[in-house]
């Protein structure tokens, strides 16, 4: 069962890393890194429930709360080219990139 | 078995997403490659059960350093500058160097082996005594905050400052920058100011 599992998180990943390397866009290749984080999530766990041990919850909520603050932080950076300071940036900047 | 098959599958993973990140042009795509990279890495030292190693790999690696090397591109360039083929050359020492490390781990014990030297130097103490001596039941926890502690916290103070340095170093950039484009608005407005 959790075997079928992990298998099935793994197919999940390949496709997630295929369109992180085509995807055309940014928002593509965020939104793949951003499910990616959630996979290893997952995965971690999977691997708790596998060796017998759910304890790995905890950490596992740790690597989410990573995720989505290096998710907000790449996407801050993307709007206002700073993560910082952001009152003396022009707001208007950041598609360029 | 099944850890046999998520260790192979991890590595190969692995494989795959660093040869991604040296085919990619576009610097974005490697920044988020690299990412995903140390993703896997941790992932891998959690099935290892060094959970303490991978939080740390998860946080710098996938964490702090995409955000330093995305500001590195805001302030540099977007894609990777065509360079000249470079012949067969790299491709003998890259293959000469993986031959030889290969033939260097054919003398070590083999992955796991409990009989290894490593496993019987001061590991069977520490597995022995941890948990009476600190009640924490992950031993590599116990090692790495506790026996090991004063390392530990040189360590996080080395990063910290490293930090610091590399975020000043940053937001000068920045400012001076900024200084730039505002000398460049003034002379373009004094120009048309000399025109009119």
């Amino acid at each position: 069962m959790f075997i079928a599992a992990a298998i099935a998180l793994f197919i999940s990943m390949m496709l997630v890393l295929a369109r992180l390397y085509a995807g055309p866009t940014l928002y593509d290749r965020v939104l793949a890194v951003n499910s990616f984080g959630t996979l290893t999530v997952l995965f971690i766990a999977i691997l708790g429930f596998l060796n017998g041990r759910p304890d790995f919850l905890d950490i596992a909520i740790l690597y989410a709360l990573i995720n989505f603050v290096g998710t907000i932080a790449i996407l801050k950076f993307f709007r206002y080219r700073s993560l910082g300071d952001i009152s003396q940036m022009p707001p208007d900047e950041g598609d360029t990139l | 078995m099944i850890e046999t098959f998520i260790n192979i599958t991890l590595f190969a993973m692995q494989v795959l997403t660093a040869l991604f990140i040296v085919r990619s042009k576009r610097l974005f795509s490697v920044v988020m490659l690299s990412g995903v990279f140390s993703l896997l890495t941790a992932l891998f030292f959690v099935a290892l059960d060094a959970v303490d190693v991978a939080f740390t790999e998860a946080a710098v690696g996938a964490g702090i350093s995409t955000v330093l090397m995305l500001g590195t591109i805001a302030l540099t360039a977007r894609t990777q500058k065509k360079t000249a083929p470079t012949g067969y050359l790299p491709y003998l020492v890259v293959a000469v160097t993986g031959a030889a490390l290969v033939y260097g781990t054919l003398d070590m014990p083999s992955f796991g082996d409990p009989m290894a030297p490593a496993h019987q130097h001061v590991a069977p103490e520490y597995l022995a005594r941890s948990v009476t001596d600190i009640d924490v039941p992950n031993v590599v926890t116990a090692i790495l905050a506790s026996y090991r502690g004063y390392d530990t916290l040189g360590e996080t103070a080395v990063v910290f400052t490293a930090g610091i340095g590399v975020l000043m170093l940053l937001s000068g950039l920045r400012r001076r920058r900024d200084e730039d484009d505002v000398k460049i608005v003034k002379n373009k407005a004094a120009k048309a100011k000399d025109r009119a």
